[in-house]
């Protein structure tokens, strides 16, 4: 199975990032990365947990606005120019990425750099054959 | 040249009362007649109530007609209201309706005719002329303020600067180079003029103005003394609203206590708004106007939600028309932003029809400088939310201009989480309002 990002709405407000994070807490889940995206009216915090199933049923609980979204998960070297390479296969092979974040893992040597494309029946074919195979949630946790 | 006419703007404004009535009486027992025979809605009224064009035989029989309401535009929409072939009337207004329907005012030649009359007699009671330059600032369009105040000042026989509302520095500009002595528009717009005409290094008390016809929404004695210090002018109150005809329905004499109601074209009562029963002069309630002589789109019995009173002394400046006091309030729950009206249900109407978007909301309206500002909270759920920025800002856009479109008003909208909008046991609380006028 791709990687699954939950992304949660965030109001602009004083401490609605910390009630999203109770719940993650309350869910007993270990968070593997999570990025923020903001304006001036609001965010989207999105995360990478290790249960996805329980975090999506407490932050439903708790009434949150939320998705869940399949990501495509890349390996990458950890060492200068590893993502570099990542992003002149996806400019070969004319892909759009609306937005991504990386993470080094507990492997040294080794990191996960997390893409979210228009379309991933696309994207994932075209990285397969640049030599960048998606990695599985198994995977990505295995890391 | 003006058009030669045979009375005075004024003559109907001092009469003796008993005239006064007889005249009303007449015109009355015609447009009633006129309303049953060619508008089926208020036939059906009247026939329901059980009343006959007949019973209508003076102004003290009013009281046996049913009312009309706001409601009974939306229903009658566009053109159910209409008293003649649309090839009579020759203009139409609209202004905010509940929902997203506007209310439709159509008049004809004639109605026209009435309006600018009365418009014109507020801009005589406070001493202009046909010497006068009469810039008109409120805005042009579908609401009445603008056409209004223009063609009332082009039967006085003035000059009219059709200036609308905007572009304030050129506004200074015209006043300044033009000599302009009066000056139409919102109290709030007056204040921004003074505001920027200063700002610009104009000295704004070396102007000619010498009157403001404020209105189109809420103001004070406080701000008419602000608004005289900020410019050389004496400072009106006027009321209209486009049900009736537009601005000039009533306005102040230089007494500046009190709006004198042309009635002699449009009559008004006082009700209790609970019960619906008239109340005499002097008494607060729902001011109701009833169009004597209007047959485009005949009016009987208009609730007008306004709040205020019949003052029941005589008024020193001589004119035997009724005056009522400034207007106290709403009876329901109508905003007024920047001279335009909002209903907050026309928020709730746009909100439904968007997929994904709870029906809860809460409007918050400001006052920043002199510029009415509003910010409306909308909760976002589930179907309508993604992970991506750009969905959710064109979500937001989408959703200031489906809401800029129904309201003829802009209003930021703010995206919250669900719950985040306080529920109340009772009434929802939909509206908070941190002007302080």
């Amino acid at each position: 199975m791709n990687v699954r990002q939950i992304s949660v709405f965030l109001e602009n407000r004083a401490g609605r990032l910390a009630s999203i994070l109770q719940c993650v807490t309350e869910a007993q889940c270990n968070l593997r990365a999570m990025s923020l995206s903001d304006t001036s009216d609001f965010g989207i915090v999105r995360l990478l947990v290790d249960d996805v199933d329980r975090c999506t049923a407490t932050l439903r609980d708790r009434g949150h606005t939320f998705n869940v979204t399949e990501m495509v998960a890349l390996e990458m070297p950890d060492r200068p120019g590893g993502l570099n390479r990542i992003l002149d296969a996806i400019t070969a092979a004319g892909l759009n990425v609306e937005y991504m974040y990386a993470f080094a893992t507990r492997t040294p040597g080794k990191a996960v750099v997390i893409f979210r494309f228009e379309d991933n029946a696309v994207a994932i074919p075209a990285l397969t054959a640049a030599g960048y195979p998606a990695l599985t949630e198994e995977q990505v946790r295995a890391l | 040249m003006t058009t030669p006419t045979s009375k005075p703007l004024s003559w109907a404004e001092t009469l003796p009362r008993a005239e006064l009535r007889a005249l009303q009486s007449e015109r009355l027992r015609a447009v009633v007649r006129h309303a049953y025979d060619h508008v089926p809605f208020y036939r059906r009224r009247m026939d329901e109530a059980g009343v006959r064009p007949d019973d209508i035989r003076d102004i003290a029989d009013l009281a046996k007609l049913p009312f009309t309401v706001k409601k009974d535009f939306r229903d009658q929409y566009p053109f159910g209201m209409l008293g003649t072939p649309l090839r009579d009337i020759v203009r139409i207004h609209a202004s905010s309706g509940t929902t997203g329907k506007p209310t439709v005012a159509a008049s004809t030649q004639a109605d026209l005719d009435v309006w600018a009359e009365c418009a014109a007699r507020a801009l005589e009671r406070a001493g202009s002329t046909p010497e006068s330059i009469v810039q008109v600032s409120y805005g042009y369009g579908l609401f009445t303020g603008g056409l209004g105040m223009h063609y009332a000042a082009e039967r006085l026989g003035a000059a009219v600067v059709p200036a609308s509302a905007g572009n304030t520095e050129k506004q200074v500009m015209l006043m300044k180079d033009f000599g302009v002595t009066t000056l139409c528009c919102t109290p709030s717009y007056a204040l921004q003029i003074a505001e920027v005409g200063a700002a610009m290094g104009v000295d704004m008390h070396s102007l000619k103005l010498r009157a403001g016809h404020f209105g189109a929404e809420p103001w004070t004695e406080a701000m008419r003394k602000h608004i005289e210090e900020v410019l050389p002018l004496k400072a009106y109150d006027i009321y209209g609203l486009s049900e009736v005809a537009g601005p000039g329905v009533a306005g102040e004499c230089t007494q500046q206590s009190g709006l004198h109601f042309c009635e002699d074209h449009f009559y008004p009562e006082i009700i209790d708004p609970e019960t619906g029963a008239p109340l005499p002069d002097g008494e607060k309630g729902e001011l109701v106007v009833t169009c004597l002589s209007k047959y485009g789109q005949p009016l009987l019995r208009y609730r007008t939600r306004d709040i205020t009173c019949i003052l029941p002394d005589a008024c020193p400046c001589g004119r035997t028309t009724r005056r009522i006091a400034r207007l106290m309030g709403r009876t329901d729950d109508m905003l007024i932003i920047r001279g335009v009206n909002v209903f907050p249900s026309q928020i709730e109407d746009v909100l439904v029809r968007v997929k994904g978007v709870l029906p809860q909301y809460l409007i918050t309206v400001d006052r920043q400088g002199n510029l009415d500002t509003m910010e409306i909270q909308i909760e976002i759920g589930n179907d309508a939310f993604t992970d991506k920025i750009k969905t959710l800002e064109a979500l937001r856009a989408d959703l200031q201009h489906r809401l800029k479109t129904v309201l003829n008003v802009g209003a930021k909208v703010k995206l919250c989480e669900p719950g985040s909008i306080e529920r109340t046991l009772g009434k929802a609380v939909r509206v908070r309002d941190l002007r302080k006028i």
